[in-house]
């Protein structure tokens, strides 16, 4: 099955880049990161899709619906969050005085 | 032979899963960090179009699947921005904890779904969709109750769990033999898989449960990483790049910022997972504290001591979330910076309640990120600090931990007691997350200062502002 073994390829050099990168991410940072990483996992919603295509049986719809309410909650909520959290951090002095956006 | 549907969309999977790895490549700056949240926004869109194209020009079996998903999707959309527009900044731990629940919950249906709906899966599907049903299922609940935790619902915070080293591994047990089973089994894999579900719950239950308010940062971290690791297990079993990528890269944050945080307490991280702080044992040992009277101040005696000094550190924690007091800490500054007063705020890598909280908290306060010290940094400028004010910070500055056999002992503190003036903004008497006294508050150097931390900072302005006048 060379399908697997590109898989399994492509997932080590995932995790090998994810370390890379979050590595030089400063702790200032972790919070709007986290939150970050954490709607990217919310790409299930593709795989949602993607079983949708095939799905027939009642117990797989209910599955679907769920799975796709979830998962949009978490990817939709998550960009919404972490662009809210990020819209705060700067580092002009001037803007300092006036409070709120 | 690959149709040309599949070569694109294999492609378009691509672009997107390099748009996230340089969506949190930007992330290591604060100046570019908001763009890189919206390259890897760009990322998502483009691989979800790209999964509704192919499902429409590849056909599917059912319509009714169809609206289901779409009305699913519709629905989620609205409830993620109305709960993310919604939330104060000071709620954002249990936020996140509670997008990574639903995330993993839809990585585990997903799998499920895979295991059931094929008429003879194979033993790759069975192993890979059986650990993403795993594993999302463990986030699941793990991270309700880190949410729930979090959230501070007195229920949640009271479950305990009597033997809980024997519950973890009994649950852990019975998901892995269940898993096995699926395997060996594929046939009755309605009730094994089942059964992984069920057992996979329970143990998100019993391994989050143990484990106190403190670790929790560390908790979301990890469960963050197998939220990931799902992800990219359902990926494997249905082949998508999208997913396998998208969830390697969640997974690695996850595991890094983890690591990351457990050096920060100088902990291994199967410590704070086994939940050894904040449990019933070190809450024992807590009765032989350090005995000795705390000296307690007034707004007014903090404003003199302040508006006096050359140099003020500000060190905020947990409290400083949990009163809300996060403007008027930064008022306070911006008031003493105008004065002359050189103001510091020190940024322990675990305060609060999530890696950087209070990171987040002082940027929505507008507080320049360039006036934020990291623990490093800031601790060598104490011993010339005129004054040092503790806001709501407790176990992050307890001189017990240079000494051993403290529930705290090891982990790297702020060294709050080198400076000449101590003052502590603290609700009650009561202890940290760690169970055990602050010897801090006995030091002769160190001012209690009781009440709401953003009562008292209002007070404080206010006595500022009439000595400044």
């Amino acid at each position: 099955m060379p399908d697997l073994v590109v898989s399994i390829t492509l997932f080590i050099l995932a995790l090998l880049i994810g370390i890379e990168v979050i590595g030089k991410v400063p702790a200032t940072l972790h919070t709007p990161l986290m939150s970050g990483a954490n709607s990217i996992h919310g790409i299930v919603i593709v795989g949602v899709v993607i079983v949708a295509a095939e799905a027939h049986s009642v117990l797989s719809y209910v599955f679907i619906f769920l799975a796709a309410v979830l998962g949009t909650m978490n990817v939709v909520g998550g960009y919404v969050v972490t662009d809210r959290m990020l819209e705060m951090f700067k580092s002009d002095k001037k803007a300092n005085g006036k409070d709120g956006k | 032979m690959a149709t040309t549907i599949d070569i694109v969309s294999w492609f378009v999977y691509l672009v997107s899963a390099v748009l996230f790895v340089m969506g949190l490549h930007c992330m290591n700056s604060p100046k570019t960090a908001r763009r890189g949240n919206t390259i890897s926004a760009v990322g998502m869109v483009i691989a979800v179009a790209m999964a509704f194209i192919k499902l429409f020009v590849e056909g599917f079996v059912s319509v009714v699947a169809v609206v289901v998903l779409i009305a699913g999707i519709a629905i989620g959309a609205l409830a993620g921005v109305v709960s993310a527009k919604k939330v104060k900044m000071t709620d954002m731990p249990q936020l996140v904890s509670v997008f990574n629940t639903v995330g993993g919950g839809a990585a585990a249906l997903v799998a499920l779904n895979d295991i059931l709906a094929q008429e003879t899966p194979n033993l790759v599907v069975l192993i890979t969709a059986g650990l993403g049903v795993l594993i999302g299922s463990v986030t699941f609940t793990g991270s309700l109750i880190a949410a729930g935790k979090l959230q501070g619902i007195r229920w949640v915070k009271k479950l305990s769990l009597p033997g809980k080293s024997v519950w973890n591994i009994l649950f852990a047990l019975l998901m892995v033999a269940s898993l096995v089973m699926l395997c060996v089994f594929p046939g009755q894999r309605l009730l094994w898989s089942v059964l992984t579900t069920v057992f996979a719950l329970c143990y998100g239950l019993v391994f989050v449960i143990p484990i106190g308010g403190a670790d929790m940062p560390v908790v979301i971290s990890v469960l963050n990483a197998c939220t990931g690791t799902a992800v990219a297990m359902s990926g494997l079993a249905i082949d998508n790049v999208a997913l396998i990528v998208a969830g390697a890269l969640v997974g690695a944050a996850g595991v890094t910022l983890s690591v990351l945080m457990s050096k920060a307490m100088n902990r291994p991280l199967m410590s704070v997972l086994s939940g050894g702080f904040g449990s019933d044992a070190s809450a024992a040992s807590a009765g032989e504290g350090p005995q000795g009277t705390m000296k307690e101040t007034s707004p007014d005696d903090l404003a003199v001591q302040l508006v006096y000094a050359d140099k003020v550190i500000f060190v905020p924690g947990f409290g400083l979330a949990q009163a809300q007091a996060q403007r008027e800490l930064a008022d306070l500054g911006e008031l003493l910076k105008e004065h002359g007063v050189e103001v510091e705020y020190a940024i322990h890598p675990v305060a609060g309640r999530m890696p950087g909280h209070m990171n987040v908290l002082l940027a929505e306060a507008n507080v320049p990120y360039d006036e934020l010290v990291d623990l490093d940094d800031v601790n060598p400028q104490f011993p010339s600090a005129n004054v040092a004010l503790v806001v709501g910070a407790n176990d992050v500055t307890n001189p017990a931990a240079r000494r051993e056999g403290t529930p705290v002992s090891g982990m790297p503190i702020l060294d709050v007691d080198k400076a000449q003036n101590v003052v502590v903004m603290k609700r009650g008497r009561g202890k940290g997350y760690a169970g055990i006294e602050n010897e801090l508050y006995f030091e002769p150097n160190t001012q209690m200062l009781f009440g709401d931390a953003k009562n008292s900072l209002q007070s404080v302005i206010a006595a500022v502002k009439e000595l400044l006048a």
